[in-house]
């Protein structure tokens, strides 16, 4: 296999692996607070769109990231609301959000499409940028190298922290953390907005760090490749990485086989790392006792 | 007697629910350094009245002094900061957890960033000093009943509680870890703790308490200090009548020659619990066989592959002389085999199914008219009235969800239905668990009944005396095995016993 292959797959991977990752953290926070958001496609393209919007408008790239995981953010308190106040059923809210995401960001997104920007710029890490195959990987935007020091952070955040305990709790057994004094409401809001604010970086690192333009739904099902990570890794953040850039690796491969004119149907190829995603879910699925949060979907109805 | 202070005193709790009056103008001390046992039937309003001490339900009238001062307890929360713990009958330990995350989490004051090693240390300091010996980092999902008990007293303690309420705290114990937790109790009394604990069984109260306050009926029927109470004394207290009969109509078994109803032989099973190993049993009809064990030794198992929840590993079930080993749940049912399960909510029971429903479940077909798609509820509800009044039992409400029903009651629906059938073989895991001393007795009365009509059954139990008094033959689980056989007259409490603790027979 010749250098450039294998460098551009492993740059694929880690390019499209690390929007994934980031929406992936996100939800993997929701999930352990007992909380499914089938919605986070949604949440990524309006981070995507918010991101790129603003880029546009401002020049910085820097404000870009900040506005679309505000964006993010926000837009998961609407599930928030739906879910965790209003008590509605998680996977029917989810999705409607997701297409209201869909939906918003595209009609966001109109005035910007065939918009380029400069984007972020790669930041390369002297020595180590042109090293032979691993070269590519250090000459990418600050978002790609920030996002498994951000896996080790959430990971740190649910294990070694108050917060994480009682978030935990509240996914596992919302009346036991009620009982030891934390309002299980007030956590699965705090998780929603961070997982929000992953979301739209997720989406930023799509629109403004990656591709460099606005399409409509340019996430292409990553929310969804993102929510089965989290269950594949079975709840574990640092687990997630590896599910990522496996993911990653399969979209350079199939893009890599279109690009060499390799002869299987284009779209046969695109179904490639969603048909990895299945694989992993037939091989995974199931698990171990206690992997998955006890409460993960249900709803806290309080205490009467 | 007492020259201190009360710690907490209640007075004049009344606490209404739609159509009942759970408490009626209840007067409560409670005083430190004090085993105070609060003791009634079910439906007393014993629960309801520490339901209220610990922030719970609020009183609709009443006062609670605290120490010198009168308080408001408008939630669990307050009663904590108060210093008042509560251990829940069903335990509030979050399985995935470890013990330590467990214990932290219930931590005044933790801080934001954890340092397991400490709060286990800590963990390991109080738990050594009261006989509470637990491992801090198993999961809770891993720790028997009795541990999972230790965590929730440890919890209390380490969250600076000074009362202690226990809710029927031995319901879920073994004879030993029962004189286990007394020495607990007793080492807590010692430094100064209050505990109130909720029972009805009266030798416990005998034991452990300093005080005993009796209710009835929502009120007060007595509080009495332990030198000054008898037997018969608080079951007067407890009923407002004599002692209620416990009279078993024993009979010799049918003659050993009859065809079994069911045969085990050399059962394995395989699971993420205990696995079963060589099990060889016979249960012939007429006959109560007893298992007594450790609660965790195979018992459940036992009772989930006879019914056909689990697969054997190894081995043969012949239930009516016909290989049965793979028939399904619904074939073994049917084949007139009644099961009370351990924990009927979870096995037996949908909570939020009304009791009238739940009861149909028991034999759709039976029930079912124009080819299923209507139900005959008349014949369901005459069935559930005529079982009723077989086990003479109260009639339950029947359009109340199941799930809503006490402890009590769910065991008592669980028998109803399960007896109604009319089954040849009866499977019964610690049947008596959870009910009063009346409905009990009524349990054992049925179970001994049906035995003398010819049914077979398989006792599983904890209660020593129990299995004792009704079983034909005792068979003793030990990790998955069988251990020891004999018959209750041959043999001896303190020989059960030993076996079940892994001793060897006659050595």
């Amino acid at each position: 296999m010749s250098v450039p292959f294998v460098e551009s797959v492993l740059l694929g991977a880690i390019l499209s692996g690390m929007p994934v990752l980031y929406a992936a953290l996100g939800e993997v926070i929701v999930e352990r607070a007992g909380v499914v958001n089938l919605g986070l496609e949604g949440v990524m393209l309006m981070g995507a769109v918010t991101s790129f919007a603003s880029t546009v408008r401002t020049g910085s790239a820097a404000l870009g990231v900040l506005a679309g995981a505000t964006a993010g953010g926000l837009f998961n308190l609407i599930l928030a609301l739906l879910v965790v106040t209003r008590q509605a059923n998680q996977l029917a809210s989810g999705l409607a959000l997701m297409f209201f995401g869909a939906g918003v960001s595209a009609l966001l997104g109109a005035p910007y499409i065939g918009s380029r920007i400069a984007g972020l710029n790669p930041l390369q890490i002297p020595g180590l940028a042109h090293l032979p195959y691993l070269g590519p990987l250090f000459r990418s935007d600050i978002l790609a190298y920030l996002a498994i020091p951000a896996a080790a952070l959430v990971w740190w955040g649910l294990f070694r922290t108050r917060w994480g305990l009682s978030l935990r709790a509240v996914g596992e057994n919302p009346a036991a953390a009620y009982a030891a004094g934390y309002s299980p409401p007030a956590i699965q809001y705090q998780a929603l907005f961070l997982a929000g604010l992953f979301g739209g970086i997720a989406g930023a690192d799509l629109s403004i760090g990656i591709v460099k333009t606005w399409a409509e739904w340019m996430t292409a099902g990553r929310g969804f490749i993102a929510v089965a990570l989290v269950i594949f890794s079975r709840w574990h953040p640092l687990r997630i990485v590896w599910g990522a850039v496996l993911f990653g690796g399969a979209v350079a491969l199939q893009l890599q086989f279109q690009a060499r004119g390799a002869p299987v149907s284009p779209f046969l190829l695109d179904t490639l790392p969603y048909l990895l995603s299945l694989g992993v879910l037939l091989v995974w699925a199931g698990g171990r006792r206690h992997a998955a949060p006890a409460s993960l979907g249900r709803v806290f109805e309080g205490t009467k | 007697m007492h020259n201190v202070e009360p710690l907490v005193a209640l007075r004049g709790i009344t606490k209404s629910f739609p159509g009942i009056l759970a408490n009626d103008r209840v007067d409560f001390d409670v005083y430190p350094g004090e085993i105070h046992a609060l003791l009634g039937e079910n439906g007393a309003g014993k629960s309801t009245l520490v339901k209220v001490l610990y922030g719970i339900h609020q009183a609709d009238t009443g006062t609670i002094q605290f120490g010198d001062r009168a308080v408001q307890i408008r939630s669990p929360h307050d009663a904590r900061r108060l210093g008042i713990g509560m251990v829940f009958q069903q335990f509030t330990l979050i399985p995935a957890l470890s013990v330590v995350e467990n214990v932290a989490l219930f931590l005044p004051h933790l801080p934001a960033v954890l340092d397991h090693g400490v709060i286990a240390r800590r963990i390991e300091e109080v738990s050594g000093r009261y006989g509470l010996a637990v491992d801090p980092w198993a999961p809770a999902w891993r720790l028997s009943v009795g541990e999972q008990q230790k965590v929730e007293i440890l919890k209390l303690l380490l969250a600076r509680s000074r009362v202690l309420i226990l809710d029927e705290p031995t319901r879920v114990l073994v004879p030993h870890e029962i004189d286990g937790l007394f020495r607990v109790l007793a080492g807590l009394r010692e430094h100064g703790y209050a505990v109130v604990f909720i029972t009805h069984k009266l030798p416990e109260v005998l034991t452990c308490a300093d005080r005993i306050t009796v209710m009835r009926g929502g009120t007060v029927a007595g509080t009495l200090v332990r030198a000054e109470a008898t037997e018969r004394g608080l079951v007067g207290l407890m009923f407002g009548t004599a002692w209620p009969e416990e009279g078993s109509s024993r009979r010799e078994p049918i003659r050993e020659s009859a065809r079994p109803l069911l045969e085990l032989r050399e059962v394995d099973t395989s699971g993420d619990g205990v696995s079963l190993r060589q099990i060889t049993l016979t249960i012939a009809p007429g006959e109560i066989v007893g298992v007594a064990g450790v609660s965790g030794n195979g018992q459940r198992e036992l009772g989930d592959v006879i019914l056909g929840l689990t697969q054997t590993a190894g081995g043969k079930k012949i239930i009516h002389g016909q290989d049965a080993t793979r028939w399904s749940v619904d074939r073994i049912r049917r084949s007139g085999v009644a099961f009370v399960p351990e924990d009927p909510l979870r096995m037996l029971i949908v909570p939020p199914l009304s009791v009238l429903e739940n009861m149909a479940l028991a034999d759709t077909r039976k029930y079912a008219r124009h080819v299923g798609l209507t139900v005959d509820w008349i014949a369901v509800r005459r069935d559930l009235e005529q079982s009723t009044r077989r086990l003479a039992l109260e009639m339950l409400p029947p359009a109340v969800p199941a799930g809503t029903l006490s402890g009590g009651n769910v065991q008592r629906l669980s028998l109803v239905r399960e007896l109604s059938i009319d089954p040849r073989l009866i499977v019964a895991l610690y049947p008596t668990r959870g009910l009063d001393v009346r409905g009990a007795t009524a349990a054992r009365h049925l179970l001994l009944a049906m035995r003398n009509r010819g049914a077979g059954e398989l006792l599983i139990s904890e209660d020593l005396g129990e299995l004792f008094s009704m079983s034909d033959r005792l068979i003793v689980l030990y990790r998955g095995r069988i251990v020891g056989e004999a018959r209750p007259k041959d043999t001896t409490v303190y020989e059960i016993g030993r076996l079940m603790t892994g001793g060897v027979a006659g050595g």
